[in-house]
């Protein structure tokens, strides 16, 4: 079972990114789970969103998870919540960030000993979707660091996903998929 | 008008909600009345977005209120369509008056119940008082625990509803966000296989039948209303279960997916088992395959057809049984769960002596953990061992603050 969870604010695309990356998992002939914690969201509200992924059908239904990786798309949320929470010794993060990865640690002294990769999905979004919607770009840089899929199956299967938006948006997802890929670090 | 047919994938994403939209959107239905309610709402809006995409022929109605909903389902299915809506919680409550009215009549909506915490306070996540608030308004309810059985249960749903050995109205609940926002492997039939299992409506007493008119709501006071509602109880009772499993039956030969009355898992050797509805029962078989390899004999029993009630399925399912373990996700308010009793009542009768506990869990979404179910059946076990409770007779799971257990 490999479980991941999303730190993120309502708006900015954790639920679709999670239903996204299910979608082209479920293809691949694995089940599947993505689900989201919701309050009353408003846009711009703290939320979390989850995958699950396994061989076999997952009847695991609890909201409760130690996550094998942790994806942060929002840079404020390192220091506003605890991103940390119910981690494993092995648990990865995925941290959206203008810092380095040495940087953010120093900040963030709860991160000091974890495994951390850094990425700033929000600039490579707006530079290349123009909006901050970081989600398919840290799909890119999960491709990266878990080696979990070819990034050139991964983003064939995301412009299936995609199909209903305008082709220039589709495009530009790839592009930003393909940098968040190249420039996690 | 003419209308599309939708190509769909072998094995697709989606959360029950959208499972049930595309249910609606395939059997063909003549009149949709809805008002939104959360998690309800992307039912409705999912299946508007059908209409508007030339997906569906039938009419949809927006109107002003969960009454108006069920109130313009009922002047549609008596006048002699194929009719369905959906809603939650607040909207449910609203619309409990004309629920009685759509049964009392006889006529065949399906109803997808998102269940959802009443308040107050306030709250839109999962529990099932919504669930147990119209069980005894003479609807049939069935019980899903994920969208690929949302999916199927809306489709046999209608073939039950629309029998006319059966004329009654069907529910299909489904557990708010835990089921309705979570996206997972969904095998959808085709169009063809999806409208042709349902079948064609076949009216029955339609007032659109000008040659043959009838009387739809009338009034009747003690000379003739006990008839009315015993004829209608005495069909819950005895003709509702063979048509359920006739459908249960065709449903498995199209597709190899198999449904029961009453869901049996791990239950030929175990000791002690617990009863759930929704995402638990899933959770609780998880939690059970693993408490065997700990040498606890552990079971789960999930309620899929919650009305009719399916008293001897279950006097068949907990035979052998040394500790049952009720869970029950509804405030009872001053009583014991509402499974509980319904257990109660098979049991007392059987010459077996089973230890009967209750657990009042997860109000408001709160989070049945796999941790939690574990504590659950080990208790059930010391139940087991010791011939009688070991704890009080109802506790509450997952609450903050001093242990709250009565009786």
């Amino acid at each position: 079972m490999l479980e991941i969870r999303w730190h993120s604010r309502a708006g900015q695309g954790a639920v679709t990114g999670a239903k996204g990356l299910a979608d082209i998992v479920a293809t691949t002939g694995k089940y599947v789970q993505a689900f989201a914690f919701y309050g009353s969201a408003k846009r711009g509200a703290a939320m979390t969103a989850y995958n699950r992924v396994d061989d076999k059908e997952i009847l695991n239904h609890e909201k409760y998870m130690k996550p094998d990786y942790v994806f942060v798309i929002d840079p404020a949320l390192v220091f506003t919540t605890d991103v940390t929470i119910n981690h494993k010794d092995t648990t990865k993060y995925i941290i959206t960030t203008h810092m380095t990865t040495e940087e953010l640690k120093a900040a963030q002294p709860k991160l000091a000993d974890k495994e951390v990769y850094t990425v700033d999905c929000i600039k490579i979004a707006q530079e290349t979707i123009g909006r901050p919607i970081p989600n398919t770009p840290m799909l890119g840089a999960f491709m990266k660091v878990s080696g979990m899929y070819d990034i050139e199956f991964f983003k064939e299967n995301m412009k299936r996903v995609l199909k209903k938006l305008p082709q220039k948006i589709i495009d530009a997802n790839m592009v930003a998929i393909q940098r968040a890929y190249d420039e996690v670090k | 008008m003419a209308f599309e047919k939708m190509e769909l994938n072998e094995v697709e994403v989606w959360d029950g909600n959208f499972a049930a939209a595309q249910a609606m959107r395939q059997v063909q239905i003549d009149v949709v009345s809805a008002y939104p309610i959360t998690p309800s709402t992307p039912i409705v809006e999912g299946y508007a977005k059908f209409l508007a995409d030339g997906y569906i022929e039938g009419e949809f109605m927006m109107v002003e209120s969960e009454h108006a909903a069920m109130s313009g389902c009922i002047g549609a299915a008596a006048a002699g369509g194929r009719v369905a809506t959906a809603t939650s919680s607040q909207g449910l409550a609203l619309m409990a008056e004309t629920l009685y009215q759509a049964s009392g009549m006889r006529l065949p909506i399906v109803l997808n119940i998102v269940n959802r915490a009443l308040a107050a306070p306030l709250n839109v996540n999962g529990d099932h008082s919504d669930m147990y608030m119209v069980r005894d308004s003479g609807w049939i309810q069935f019980d899903a625990y994920n969208p690929q059985e949302v999916y199927d249960l809306n489709l046999i749903a209608f073939k039950v509803a629309e029998d006319h050995d059966v004329r009654l109205p069907a529910v299909v609940n489904q557990d708010g966000f835990m089921t309705s926002h979570t996206a997972s492997n969904v095998r959808p039939l085709s169009d063809d296989e999806a409208y042709n299992f349902v079948g064609e409506f076949k009216p029955m007493n339609d007032m659109l039948d000008l040659d043959n008119p009838v009387t739809h709501g009338v009034q009747t006071e003690e000379d003739w209303h006990f008839e009315h509602k015993a004829r209608q109880h005495n069909d819950l009772m005895t003709k509702v279960f063979p048509k359920i499993q006739e459908a249960f039956d065709a449903f498995e030969k199209l597709t190899g997916r198999r449904y029961n009355m009453v869901e049996k898992y791990l239950l030929d050797d175990a000791e002690v088992a617990v009863v759930a509805m929704g995402t638990s029962v899933e959770t609780a078989v998880e939690v059970a395959r693993e408490l065997r390899e700990e040498g606890i004999k552990a079971g789960v029993i999930g309620i899929r057809v919650f009305r009719p009630w399916p008293f001897e399925y279950i006097a068949e399912a907990i035979k052998g049984l040394k500790a049952i373990g009720t869970l029950d996700r509804s405030s009872p308010n001053g009583a014991l769960g509402a499974l509980y009793n319904e257990f109660a009542g098979v049991l007392v009768n059987s010459d077996q002596k089973t230890v009967l506990t209750n657990y009042v869990y997860g109000l408001g979404g709160r989070d049945l953990t796999k941790a939690h179910l574990r504590e659950i059946f080990k208790e059930l076990k010391a139940n087991a061992d010791a011939g009688k409770p070991t704890t009080e007779l109802q506790q509450l799971i997952g609450v903050r603050g001093p242990k709250l257990a009565y009786l």
